[in-house]
């Protein structure tokens, strides 16, 4: 007996994280909704729920804030499972920014912030010049001290999240677990809050715990993501290991368009068919007319596009047929041919770039032969 | 040359280390101004709100023992009460009519207020009471039953048995409520139910009070609109000691409570045990309604709008601030309604429910229109 406490101590210690679960089930009213679960995430690391909606990343945050019980298997908060730690000791150590709105009577968003000193005031809960500071602190951190008189009533969603989390930050929690904190923020808003999020890590040494569902970000923002699918942890790994193209269709189920890892941003399904126009690109130059046409609904080609340049990733998802050349290769003639031969076929061309350098020469052929046939429309590269 | 452009810059980099030194201690130095600006104005505001009601309570008390049917001057009353001298009929109105019915509409009306904002902290409902969820009228039915019963086989009951019946009914009405609350969530169905709850329950105490045969039950009838008639030492000395005690625990859990108002999942995430937490609220909320309706009858309407009121003047609703004000503004609105109801139509007594529906009623229709939500 004694040798297997050991040996879960010494295992405990080995993995060295701050927050892990050990074969959790979660669910609601007894009945299991995913089992086994098995997450872990040091301090200083950001660790990412994503998965469709409805799929279980609430329950599983509602699980390991203690708001649910947990069906079965536990959670350790520093080698000490969270069911036995007290009201109290959890809550200096974990704070929460949840999709619950918070309700307020009459309160500043100071007073707000001030709750998050709950766990370190006395009987009566009053407030002492050190906690000020820290509130004052706090707002400063996530750039809010102007909003400090204000009503919490009366704020936008994106100031409501930045004091949501400044409160988290008062409370001095060693790890934060936010459900979907970006939801309704317009583009700035969910930039702003994650960056301060970021910085907040790196800084306070935090371990964060969060869902998302803007894919793009949960790429750029997470040290580790774990897939919520059906009944289990589907995935669990860095972005690099997630955001495949054919894994994120696949955990969403996306049936028409496609996800682009390098760039975390989706496309709309190409527009199949034979094409009506052929465009010549480069550089990222021919993007935007890819949309346009993809929009329109009007089925294109697009070439001659070296498979490293960032046109290629957009026209492989947008074009019915895109024309590639080998990377950091000069455009060889019989690619010219190749290209030259749709060229033909299509009712206009739109060049989108006003002049060839040594690599794509050749594709100043396609665009003379596209002169020569009076199908040629330019477009203005400081347009796009 | 070169010696003196090191030293140079180095002279240059100290003066600017030390100008942001400065800097950073100015900004603290303002930065600990405004936290305290903006403390000592809401301490401003606080301090001048309790001066007001005190001041309130204090001229309503004194006001109050002054009027009635026998006019008796300030100095005489001053004799009365600080002396203990004059005249024997006007010592026993001030000793056995006055002061006990004034101490009571304090204790009770103040009981009233903090019971009313327990429950709205509890069901996050700005127009939730006593009296509206019918636990008033829960309590009145078992209390009306009960002393109909004492009266048929010629007891009276004591003012203990007459608060654990009020306790008992509150409870029975209060279960309704929370089984209903479960169900429905939106604040004005919540009220609905308890408007019927009440009706209910008056429905049957009207119905026992017809029909039972007693010279007494005019008392009784009396009680079951709401008087503060009749009060004597003994009863105050009861209410003050239940009522006193609630408070005190009620004015500890003030911490708790603002954690509460925050919504359900933030006070647990701050370390609230929220089931125990919300059976106290339950209990300390019907104990309180149950005593003002053990005494006093069921009372309309000052458990929504004292609470609204006060935090308005207070323009806060934090617990540890609200809950004195709320007894303070309780007591003062009750006894400015029991002047009315005494000396309006005197010597015909009003029932002190018709004084405060016509006060408080349109404070809650005010908060339903702000509310608006629904």
């Amino acid at each position: 007996m004694a040798e297997t406490k050991e040996f879960e101590k010494e295992n405990n210690q080995d993995a060295g994280y701050y927050f892990r679960t050990e074969n959790l089930t979660v669910g609601y009213d007894g009945r299991p909704l995913i089992k086994e679960i098995e997450m872990h995430v040091q301090r200083g690391e950001i660790l990412t729920l994503i998965g469709p909606n409805g799929g279980g990343k609430s329950t599983i945050l509602k699980s390991i804030t203690r708001q649910l019980k947990t069906i079965a298997g536990t959670v350790y908060l520093e080698n000490e499972t969270i069911q036995k730690l007290s009201g109290k000791d959890l809550s200096q150590k974990m704070a929460v920014v949840l999709t619950e709105r918070m309700q307020s009577e009459l309160m500043t968003c100071e007073d707000i912030v001030a709750t998050g000193r709950y766990p370190y005031t006395g009987t009566l809960g009053l407030l002492t010049d050190e906690d000020r500071k820290k509130v004052y602190e706090a707002m400063e951190m996530v750039h809010a001290l102007e909003l400090r008189g204000r009503d919490f009533k009366a704020i936008s969603d994106g100031q409501r999240q930045r004091i949501m989390l400044a409160r988290a930050i008062c409370q001095e929690p060693e790890i934060i677990v936010l459900d979907e904190p970006t939801s309704y923020l317009d583009i700035r808003h969910k930039l702003e809050l994650l960056t301060i999020l970021k910085r907040l890590v790196a800084q306070n040494q935090l371990a964060v715990i969060m869902s998302l569902h803007e894919l793009d970000l949960a790429q750029k923002v997470s040290d580790q993501v774990i897939c919520v699918h059906g009944d289990k942890i589907d995935h669990y790994g860095t972005p690099e290991e997630v955001f495949t193209p054919d894994y994120i269709r696949q955990l969403y189920g996306i049936t028409t368009g496609s996800y682009d890892p390098l760039f975390g941003c989706i496309e709309m399904e190409a527009v199949h068919g034979a094409p009506e126009v052929f465009v010549i690109g480069g550089g990222g130059s021919a993007i935007p007319t890819c949309r346009r046409l993809q929009r329109e609904g009007i089925p294109f080609a697009i070439g001659v596009l070296h498979e490293n340049d960032i046109d290629c990733e957009v026209a492989k998802a947008l074009a019915s047929k895109t024309i590639t050349e080998r990377a950091f290769e000069p455009v060889s003639e019989e690619k010219i041919q190749e290209a030259l031969e749709v060229l033909r076929t299509c009712g206009r061309v739109i060049c989108c770039v006003s002049s060839f350098g040594t690599m794509n020469a050749g594709n100043a052929v396609l665009r003379e032969e596209a002169e020569r046939l009076g199908i040629l429309e330019t477009v203005k590269e400081d347009v796009r | 040359m070169k010696n003196t452009k090191a030293e140079n810059t180095e002279r240059e980099n100290t003066k600017q280390k030390k100008t942001e030194q400065e800097n950073t201690e100015q900004n603290t130095e303002s930065q600990t101004r405004v936290l305290h600006d903006t403390v000592a104005l809401r301490r401003v505001r606080y301090t001048a709100s309790f001066v007001i009601l005190l001041l309130l309570t204090g001229i309503l008390f004194i006001w109050n023992v002054n009027s009635g049917s026998v006019d008796l001057s300030i100095r005489e009353i001053g004799q009365i009460i600080f002396q203990r001298t004059g005249d024997a009929t006007a010592y026993n109105i001030i000793w056995q009519i006055r002061l006990p019915r004034i101490l009571a509409v304090i204790i009770l009306g103040g009981a009233l207020s903090v019971s009313g904002f327990l429950l709205q902290t509890f069901f996050s409902n700005p127009i939730a009471g006593p009296y509206v969820l019918g636990i008033s009228s829960g309590s009145k039915l078992v209390v009306a039953l009960l002393m109909v019963y004492f009266l048929s086989i010629s007891k009276t009951m004591s003012s203990g048995m007459m608060i654990v019946a009020a306790f008992i009914g509150a409870m029975l009405s209060m279960g309704f409520v929370l089984l209903v609350s479960r169900r429905v969530k939106r604040m004005s169905m919540l009220v609905i139910c308890g408007v019927m709850i009440g009706y209910i329950c008056s429905a049957i105490t009207d119905f026992v009070v017809t029909f039972a045969d007693d010279s007494n039950i005019v008392n009784l009838h009396n009680w079951s609109l709401g008087s503060f008639s009749g009060m004597t030492w003994s009863s105050v000395r009861v209410m003050a000691i239940v009522v006193g005690i609630s408070l005190v625990i009620t004015f500890f859990l003030s911490k708790p409570i603002a954690a509460y108002q925050l919504g359900e999942v933030y006070a647990q995430n701050l370390g609230v045990n929220v089931r125990l937490f919300r059976v106290a609220l339950i209990l300390l909320s019907s104990v309180l309604s149950a005593c003002v309706t053990a005494f006093a009858g069921p009372i309309s309407f000052v458990g929504i709008a004292v609470p609204h009121l006060v935090k308005s003047l207070l323009n806060t609703a934090k617990p540890i601030l609200v809950i004195p004000a709320c007894f303070l503004g309780g007591a003062a609105f009750c006894l400015f309604c029991d002047l009315i109801a005494r000396t309006a139509f005197s010597p015909t007594e009003l029932s002190i429910s018709s004084v405060t529906a016509i006060f408080g009623a349109p404070v809650v229709i005010y908060i339903m229109v702000k509310k608006k939500s629904g």
